[in-house]
């Protein structure tokens, strides 16, 4: 790759040039629309690159190719769209409890069910709170633009390593599926140490490894809980989020993903008539950037949260705000595709309110 | 005699494979899940693998195999073992890579992957333990239970019309195109055994080789849910089981070059 080369790719395509670019050798896969474009890119861009490529029976056996391909510490993807990882959930509570990094990308679609295979933010639960059995977390990142697409993936690698942890691209069909020009990130070298102290690779002369999820003896597991809450906990050193005008704002709208973009026009629309309203955009779900938005509650500021679904995040956002305002909502349906003047009169709406 | 020379006669038929753990196992008496092992072991030690293996364990009473084998290990989700092999085969292909399974994890929940892994031809060994119940959860009904045993979830004995007929894992294995050895042997006797060992050799062969996938069932006693002794579970093995899953080899290209 020349410097600075720039490249005019779909939201799925920079994922898989990112997870390319960040040094990934597996990926594991089953078609599921709207994210095919990845396991397609994969098929060959894996074996070009000295890796493997399966696409498995289902994304249950997928998801579980992940697990044994992170145990072995190599960098390892699997992508799908919602109905697919809800059955990866089994393996990334697993990959949770036994520490395995590996990166999942969920191009989210219309649900519940089979739904549609339009956008949707309805997996933010799923995605945030764990999604499987357990208490664990992952972390989410959450990219607005395909340029994001690309770097967010990167980034996923290096996190899902230093925490050993799963680390969940949550996209959706919009991401997925548009267009844009990337600038194009020069590939990693991974070091041949990482993971080094913990991955299998047959025992060799040393002591043999064991990775697992059970616990049994006495205490063994609350142990392992109280480490994985630390391990969430020091998570928060990589929250990030947008904020697009907030200084000054009345009203700050907050919207993540796709529909952060779609919010932030119609927060530029609204600013050239003078009104004072802002946009906060987390890019990371979890861990959640609240006490960013605690501030700007302080602040007196009052809120609006556009979500693709029925009031999910809305939740954490209310509860980061909790002390100072309250956060009206404004949800799209799934299956409803929104546009910038659609968020026009609920922003203007939550303008007018008292507090 | 003295006591010096009568050591020196004393002939040691075989040591403890030093890649099994000096403990005891949680195993109740008479299972043979500690001789599946103990044939694992045997041959890690013999083929010179014990250093490069790693091991996919399952769910079920062989759950604690990594506390017994002094290999690395991972732990797969009830029945997704082969999928885990997959993974680790794929993001390792040096290694020599093993899944321990039983009937319940492999022939129910996991009959998916296991019949994916092996239509692939996933360069790994599967060690297939049939007890025909599901031991660690008390002894209920799983895909291998013979028609008119009974279990604590088909109290009045296992009917074909109701729960249909037990599911015959090394012949359907063996139907499969990856497959390069699929075999069933038994744990009751020296003789079988001998044999067992035998089969999982080649299968193991199959996988240093670079052949493809092999397979071996063993057919083996839980006698605390079957609610016998240790000699009865044995001879049931005999009088029944093998009766409906008969012994030897169902599939073998070893000599072939494999399948690819
Ligand atoms: C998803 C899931 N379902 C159910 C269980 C409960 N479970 C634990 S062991 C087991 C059966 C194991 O039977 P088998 O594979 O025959 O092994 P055995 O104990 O007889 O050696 C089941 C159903 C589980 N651990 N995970
Ligand atoms: S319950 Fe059955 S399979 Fe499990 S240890 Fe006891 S005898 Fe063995």
């Amino acid at each position: 790759m020349t410097k600075n080369e720039r490249k005019f790719l779909k939201g799925n395509e920079a994922v898989a040039h990112g997870a390319l670019a960040a040094g990934c050798r597996c990926f594991f896969g089953y078609p599921i629309t709207p994210q095919n474009d990845i396991p397609e890119f994969m098929s060959k861009a894996m074996v070009d690159a000295g890796g493997e490529f399966v696409q498995a029976e289902s994304e249950v056996a997928a998801a579980n190719m992940l697990l044994g391909a992170g145990a072995c510490g190599i960098r390892a993807m699997t992508s799908s769209s919602s109905p697919g990882v809800s059955l990866k959930q089994e393996a990334i509570s697993y990959m949770a409890g036994s520490e395995i990094p590996a990166v999942i990308v969920n191009m989210n679609r219309g649900g519940p069910g089979l739904g549609d295979i339009g956008p949707s933010q309805g997996d933010y639960y799923q995605s945030t709170r764990g999604g499987g059995h357990g208490d664990y977390r992952t972390l989410v990142l959450a990219p607005g633009t395909v340029q994001e697409a690309f770097d967010l993936t990167m980034l996923a690698f290096d996190l899902a390593f230093k925490y050993r942890n799963p680390v969940l691209v949550l996209g959706d069909a919009i991401i997925g599926q548009m267009k844009e020009p990337v600038a194009m990130r020069p590939a990693v070298k991974v070091s041949k140490a990482e993971g080094r102290s913990w991955r299998l690779e047959g025992k060799g002369t040393r002591k043999p490894r064991i990775i697992k999820s059970l616990f049994l003896d006495d205490g063994a597991l609350a142990g392992q809980n109280r480490h994985l809450q630390e391990k969430y906990e020091a998570m928060r050193d990589e929250i990030m989020a947008e904020e697009f005008q907030v200084k000054d704002a009345e009203l700050v709208v907050v919207a993540y993903g796709s529909i952060g973009r779609i919010a932030k026009t119609t927060v530029r629309k609204l600013r050239a008539k003078g009104k004072k309203v802002g946009l906060f955009r987390p890019i990371t779900l979890f861990p959640f950037p609240d006490a960013a938005l605690a501030r700007l509650a302080k602040a007196g500021k009052k809120f609006l949260t556009i979500e693709h679904n029925l009031g999910q995040m809305v939740d954490d956002v209310r509860l980061a705000v909790r002390a100072h305002a309250d956060s009206g909502f404004f949800g799209v349906y799934p299956g409803d595709m929104p546009s910038p003047e659609d968020f026009e009169e609920p922003i203007l709406k939550a303008l007018r309110r008292k507090k | 005699m003295s006591a010096a020379s009568t050591k020196e006669q004393e002939v040691l038929a075989f040591e403890r494979p030093k890649v099994m753990a000096e403990r005891a196992t949680h195993y109740c008496p008479g299972c043979h899940h500690g001789v599946a092992h103990r044939l694992v072991a045997e041959l890690l030690t013999e083929m010179e693998l014990v250093e490069k293996t790693i091991c996919v364990t399952a769910i079920g009473c062989s759950v604690f195999l990594y506390n017994y084998l002094l290999v690395d290990s991972v732990e797969a989700p009830h029945g997704r073992a082969p999928a885990v092999a997959t993974g680790v085969k794929r993001a390792r292909p040096d290694n020599f890579v093993l899944t321990y399974q039983g009937d319940g994890d492999l022939a129910s929940i996991g009959l998916a992957e296991i019949m994916h892994c092996a239509n692939r031809g996933e360069r790994v060994s599967v060690v297939f333990v049939n007890n025909t119940v599901y031991g660690m959860t008390g002894g209920q009904m799983a895909p291998t239970t013979l028609i008119g045993q009974k279990t604590t979830t088909c109290p009045g004995g296992r009917c074909r019309e109701r729960e249909g007929m037990p599911i015959k894992m090394a012949e359907i294995i063996a139907g499969l195109g990856g497959t390069v050895f699929s075999a069933r042997a038994a744990l009751n006797n020296v003789k079988n055994i001998r044999q067992a060992k035998k089969f999982l050799k080649t299968a193991f062969e199959v996988q240093t080789k670079g052949l493809g996938f092999g397979f071996v069932e063993l057919l083996s006693a839980c006698p605390t849910n079957w609610k016998m002794n240790p000699v009865k579970a044995n001879q049931r093995i005999e009088t029944e089981m093998i009766p409906y899953f008969p012994l030897g080899i169902y599939k073998d290209l070893s000599n072939e070059g494999g399948v690819c």
